[in-house]
């Protein structure tokens, strides 16, 4: 577990925000004792960390003002198992007296940490998901932990880090129609593996001005890279000092130019088996899922929408949408987004953390593949191992729903309307009946993934690498 | 004398108990009996007490789940050698009271179903193949795993061991 230590240089956001609330100067590689700003809890781990709580002998959380917590991972409640449990959750909540509390539906715990302000730039946030990574998308350092630790840091209000090396991300350039944040991450993802940043802070660059949304997709995603933190430098939230030195050191540099940059898709079931669009256009798809912390703003629905207003999905293809907030879910309402959406075909679904993770929403059958804008396309990850998940952004979802195949967005962006419809008619007549449980769609995914070299080489299109 | 299972790189939680188990879904005394239902069926109907996890790169790499982990130690795993611990996988073993030892060349040498023997004091792991050394832990995490995971840890002490 120890890395290299003490890199020569100045300091990294992670050793200046670990240096400021420990109160020593932490360099990579020391073991800090960190003061946290807030803990998240969220539903499914509630039985152990009250267990934990209890076990430390603490009766109440350090600090009820610096709790969040959330019933969004299996919400509502869709089993009997499961509804026993958020009781017995909302029952703690009111015990501990704990006022910051978001029941089924209100949406994804990171989405509402972040757009509600429970993130403050600068300090240390533990949270119960992994994809607590999320709140380095407003400078905090978000660490994701298991029930345990979650417990100790409710009772102490303090947790142990090692303080991690840093990794240097830093984006070139502006993005092309139809290629969007998640094409950009998925690219890095591509380039440092899914433990190619263990223990280690991935700090961003370039990224600061873009909108609240794309950071969050930034900042959630180096979860699968292995990493501790991943936080964006120059965030209009971050204050003066939460800058990293000119001269910090980074143990390794990678580059994205965004104008290069094809859309990405991700290869089941691996989240860094990543390849341009292109290499797997015309594989068919029977689910659709736009939703998750990582892409279910409104943003995102605006994104499929701007493809299929006033069309029909395909009809073979289902396509859930799950609004990753109420404020999201309500944004989309309000400009007409989800209707348009509805109107389409789709399934608007709960707020919350939907079929992300194979709990509830529209889990996947044996041999289904779906299209997925979540994060994560391990085997089983949305119901029946069987079922295979491809990753990528919400506009190539939008083709995918259409067209019941992968493709390429930009072509479908770039026409009128008649020029798009003719598009669609051809792609489902190519598209034929393969589907779901379809001995073909099988093969063709398994050649792809044979295809596929697990690590890619380097100084492909869109990326250059400085180790 | 132990058994030996051997896993690859990037084994993830889902395949170590996918979420669909979560005791939180199942019930806290059921989850442990699909700890790797889908990678390996056999597993938990099989596996005894003191029985050695090995495996690659990025074992246990995915979801914050401490009920990965707390499946394993339900079924009483002596430890896990690998040659790399996701983090979040890392903490919950060390929290838990389960030994996670990195080790170079444990996966190579180990086959399968091979008898061997977990020396945490002897900084080795034993095969019929010859001896794996162990990477010695960092003495926070091993005053933790000696009290029996951080809980335990804390109620003696009151705070978390020394990081100077």
């Amino acid at each position: 577990m120890a890395g290299p230590s003490a890199l020569p240089g100045g300091p990294t956001l992670a050793e200046l925000i670990l240096s400021r609330v420990s109160g020593r100067d932490a360099r990579a590689g020391d073991l800090v004792i960190a003061p946290v700003s807030r803990v998240m809890v969220h539903d499914s781990v509630i039985d152990a960390v009250m267990a934990g709580l209890k076990d430390l002998g603490k009766a109440k959380v350090w600090d009820t003002a610096r709790v969040c917590v959330f019933v969004d991972h299996a919400a509502p409640a869709p089993t009997p198992v499961v509804a026993d449990s958020h009781r017995v959750l909302r029952e703690w909540v009111r015990e501990q007296g704990i006022a910051t509390f978001y029941d089924a539906g209100e949406g994804v715990c990171h989405q509402i940490m972040v757009e509600e302000g429970y993130c403050e730039p600068g300090t240390v946030i533990v949270g119960s998901d992994s994809h607590s990574n999320s709140y380095g998308a407003v400078g905090a350092f978000g660490a994701g932990m298991g029930a345990t630790d979650i417990a100790v840091a409710l009772g102490l209000g303090r947790t142990w880090l090692r303080v991690p090396e840093s990794i240097k991300v830093t984006f070139t350039g502006a993005s092309r129609r139809g290629v969007t944040m998640k094409d950009a991450i998925m690219r890095v993802v591509r380039e440092i593996g899914t433990d190619g940043a263990r223990y280690a802070c991935v700090e961003f660059h370039g990224a600061g001005d873009l909108a609240q949304g794309d950071r969050i997709t930034l900042a959630g995603m180096t979860t699968e890279m292995g990493a501790k933190a991943g936080i964006v430098v120059g965030t209009p939230e971050a204050p003066a000092w939460l800058r990293p030195a000119a001269d910090a050191s980074y143990a390794r540099e990678v580059r994205v130019d965004l104008s290069t940059l094809e859309p990405q898709i991700a290869i089941p079931p691996r989240v860094d088996q990543v390849s341009d669009v292109s290499e797997a256009v015309g594989i068919p798809v029977d689910v659709v899922f736009l939703g998750s912390c990582t892409n279910g703003r409104v943003v995102d629905m605006r994104q499929a929408a701007e493809l299929l207003r006033g069309r029909r999905i395909h009809p073979r293809v289902r396509l859930e949408v799950v609004p990753s907030s109420r404020r999201q879910f309500e944004d989309a309402m309000a400009d007409g987004t989800l209707g348009a959406l509805s109107a389409a075909g789709a399934v608007i679904g709960t707020s919350g953390c939907g079929p992300c993770l194979g709990r509830t929403g529209g889990v996947l059958a044996g041999e289904e593949v779906c299209f997925s804008t979540a994060n994560r396309n391990y085997r089983g990850r949305m119901g029946s191992p069987d079922a295979s998940i491809y990753l990528g952004s919400p506009y190539v979802a939008a083709v995918a729903a259409l067209t019941g195949v992968i493709d390429d967005p930009r072509p479908y962006l770039e026409a009128g309307d008649a020029a798009l419809d003719a598009l669609v008619a051809k792609r489902r007549e190519q598209r034929g009946d393969r589907g779901a449980a379809s001995a073909r769609s099988g093969d063709r995914a398994r050649e792809l993934i044979a295809a596929m070299p697990i690590r890619l080489a380097p100084q492909v299109a869109g990326i250059e690498v400085e180790d | 004398m132990a058994r030996a299972w051997v896993f690859g790189d990037d084994l993830d939680t889902d395949q170590i108990v996918p979420g669909r188990y979560a005791p939180f879904m199942v019930g806290q005394d059921r989850f442990h009996t699909y700890a790797f239902c889908d990678a390996r069926p056999e597993f938990a109907k099989t596996v005894k007490a003191g029985d050695i996890l090995v495996g690659g790169e990025n074992f246990g790499c995915g979801s914050s789940r401490e009920y990965a982990p707390a499946a394993l130690q339900k079924h009483g795993i002596g430890g896990i050698v690998a040659e790399s611990f996701a983090r979040i996988f890392f903490r919950n073993c060390v929290n838990l009271g389960i030994p996670v030892i990195e080790s170079a060349n444990a996966v190579t040498l180990v086959k399968d179903g091979d008898d061997v023997t977990l020396d945490i004091a002897g900084g080795v792991l034993r095969t019929p193949r010859g001896v794996a050394r162990l990477r010695p832990l960092a003495p926070f995490a091993r005053e933790i795993l000696a009290a029996g995971g951080v809980v335990a840890y804390l109620r003696e002490h009151g705070d978390f061991p020394s990081v100077r």
